[in-house]
């Protein structure tokens, strides 16, 4: 099949990472842009949460999701950035052509000088982790509990038990108490909430929903729907300990148990993907090893909130554009690479040019504990980039730490960012 | 009063802030902006919420989303969502257009965060 269609830069996901690569592109010269969505409308999963607490950082305003993705909608529309619905991409390859296909036009193939992967990412579902029991009505994600409230206008049970305290799960169990339905209990396999601390203070303790931590739900019980769960403590091989076996009669369990980044398509592209963030392998510029090819947002690895999703997409498609105008320095004199040691997850970028493009390089990774009185430190070899110091950490909440360009400029690698403090789990 | 650690809950940010001193002469630690001070004092006197929900539209299956234009008292919140379930809004709505004013006498206003033709 023939190129159907040419464009600049060729956006796949109209979610918050790719509405904000789309506005910071036409803000810095880019006029031909297409951004490909599969959806019927853009925002992602913006358009199902309206809760508020996003934009402070962006806007320096307190606003529900709704009205943070409508501000990018209207900007959009403003510049008039072309956008496909119901538009869905089936390939993706090296040579940065696109294959999709929507109802109107059938299929297509799109090629582009500069592409930038905005796909967001997918829940885990019972599936991802394995809660062993019948397959009755009433065992859903957060996310499609959200879905089902928020825009369908269905209230999915009458009796919730949550089976993992990521973020989205904390906000459900504040809307299921409004909406009348009883949150029976939150189930939480770590020793520590995988939300922000601000979602478990005003979500949950706020309404006295009680929390088993170093707790799985073991066995899920009904006929044709559910009627209960079994929840058992784990020991410190975390194996359910039987003794504690616990019956809670419940007509819904909603998993909140983390995302996974949608990156099938970087893959099908053989985009090399990083063993640590099992998302691209990125540099400082969020480029990806094939040059022209972006990645950003929750593809790339799962934020806390849509603000940095924003402004890590915005400065994206800055350097995607000055890719796309030429200025961009695309010669290699070899990547520093960036490890995580002591007490820190993966960290993204994973590498960074010896000759940075970035006036700094921010630093983005999870604590693998709860910490007090934390010190991140940037280390190569033995001596210290960056230190920053925290009265506390948490795995909930992702940590940033910004290295100063010009101490990186020539520097052979790796580079090493750990966390010391007291561990408090 | 005694020392009262708090997380604040005015951005995702989630300072851990403490509250000590007696009433009239309270001081707060931890905070890393103004909205931090001010929610620790209130939240150790008399906590407040903004309230974000849904409501029925006439005749449409989709729901409208609403807020709350300021922080009412916690204890309200339930009460809030009653007198708000007992209405129905009408197409058309228009973000930010009042629903409910004054809602429990709170001087909040509950507006639509989306719009629905």
């Amino acid at each position: 099949m023939n190129i159907t269609k040419e464009t600049d830069l060729l956006i796949i996901g109209g979610g918050a990472a790719g509405m904000s690569t789309a506005v910071s592109a036409y803000e810095n010269g880019i006029r031909d842009i297409l951004i490909l969505e599969r959806n019927n409308s853009l925002g992602g999963v913006l358009r199902q949460c309206i809760h508020n607490g996003f934009g402070l950082h962006r806007f320096k305003e307190d606003l529900t999701g709704v009205e943070f993705a409508q501000r990018y909608i209207d900007k959009i529309k403003e510049y008039k950035i072309p956008y496909m619905l119901e538009c869905f991409v089936i390939d993706l390859s090296d040579d940065k052509v696109v294959t999709c296909v929507n109802p109107s036009e059938g299929l297509m193939k799109i090629k582009a000088k500069a592409i930038i992967l905005a796909m967001g990412c997918r829940e885990r579902t019972r599936n991802n982790i394995l809660i062993p029991g019948v397959r009755g009505a009433g065992i859903l994600t957060a996310g499609t509990a959200q879905r089902y409230l928020n825009l369908e206008g269905y209230i999915p049970g009458r009796s919730v038990v949550i089976v993992g305290s990521g973020d989205i799960g904390l906000i459900m169990a504040r809307q299921f108490v409004l909406e009348g339905v009883e949150v029976k209990a939150v189930v939480e396999i770590m020793p520590y909430s995988g939300g922000l601390p601000r979602n478990m203070k005003q979500c949950i303790e706020d309404f006295g929903i009680p929390v088993y931590y170093n707790s799985s739900v073991t066995k899920i019980s009904g006929r044709e729907r559910v009627n209960s769960v079994e929840v058992c403590r784990l020991d410190e091989n975390r194996r359910p300990i039987p003794e504690t076996a616990m019956k809670i009669d419940c007509d819904t369990v909603m998993i909140s148990a983390g995302l996974i980044p949608e990156n099938e398509l970087t893959e099908q592209a053989g985009i090399e993907m990083s063993s640590s963030t099992k998302g691209a392998a990125v540099d400082e510029c969020n480029m990806t090893s094939v040059p022209g090819i972006f990645s950003c947002g929750n593809v790339l690895h799962v934020h806390d909130l849509v603000d940095f999703v924003a402004e890590e997409a915005e400065e994206t498609a800055e350097y995607a554009a000055s890719y796309i105008l030429g200025n961009m320095d695309v010669s290699y004199s070899g990547t520093i690479e960036v490890l995580n040691g002591e007490g820190a997850g993966p960290v993204v970028p994973c590498r960074i040019n010896r000759n940075i493009r970035a006036e700094s390089a921010n630093l983005m990774f999870r604590p693998r504990n709860k910490y007090r009185d934390a010190v991140i430190t940037v280390k190569l070899g033995s001596r210290i980039l960056a230190e920053q110091k925290s009265i506390a950490l948490t795995p909930g909440e992702m940590c940033r730490i910004s290295v100063a360009g010009d101490k990186l400029s020539g520097a052979a690698g790796p580079l090493v960012v750990s966390v010391t403090g007291t561990i408090n789990n | 009063m005694e020392k009262q650690e708090l997380i604040c809950i005015m951005c995702p940010r989630s300072c851990r802030l403490t509250v000590s001193g007696s009433d009239g002469s309270l001081a707060v630690e931890g905070n890393m902006c103004p909205r931090g001070h001010e929610y620790a004092l209130s939240e150790a006197v008399h906590p407040m919420r903004i309230l974000t929900g849904i409501m029925r539209v006439e005749g449409i299956k989709e729901p409208l989303s609403i807020k709350t234009t300021k922080m009412i008292p916690k204890e309200l919140l339930l009460r809030a969502m009653d007198e708000i379930h007992k209405v129905k809004a009408k197409a058309p709505v228009k973000a930010g257009d009042i629903i409910i004013s004054d809602i429990l006498g709170t001087g909040a206003d509950v507006v639509a965060t989306k719009s629905i033709k």
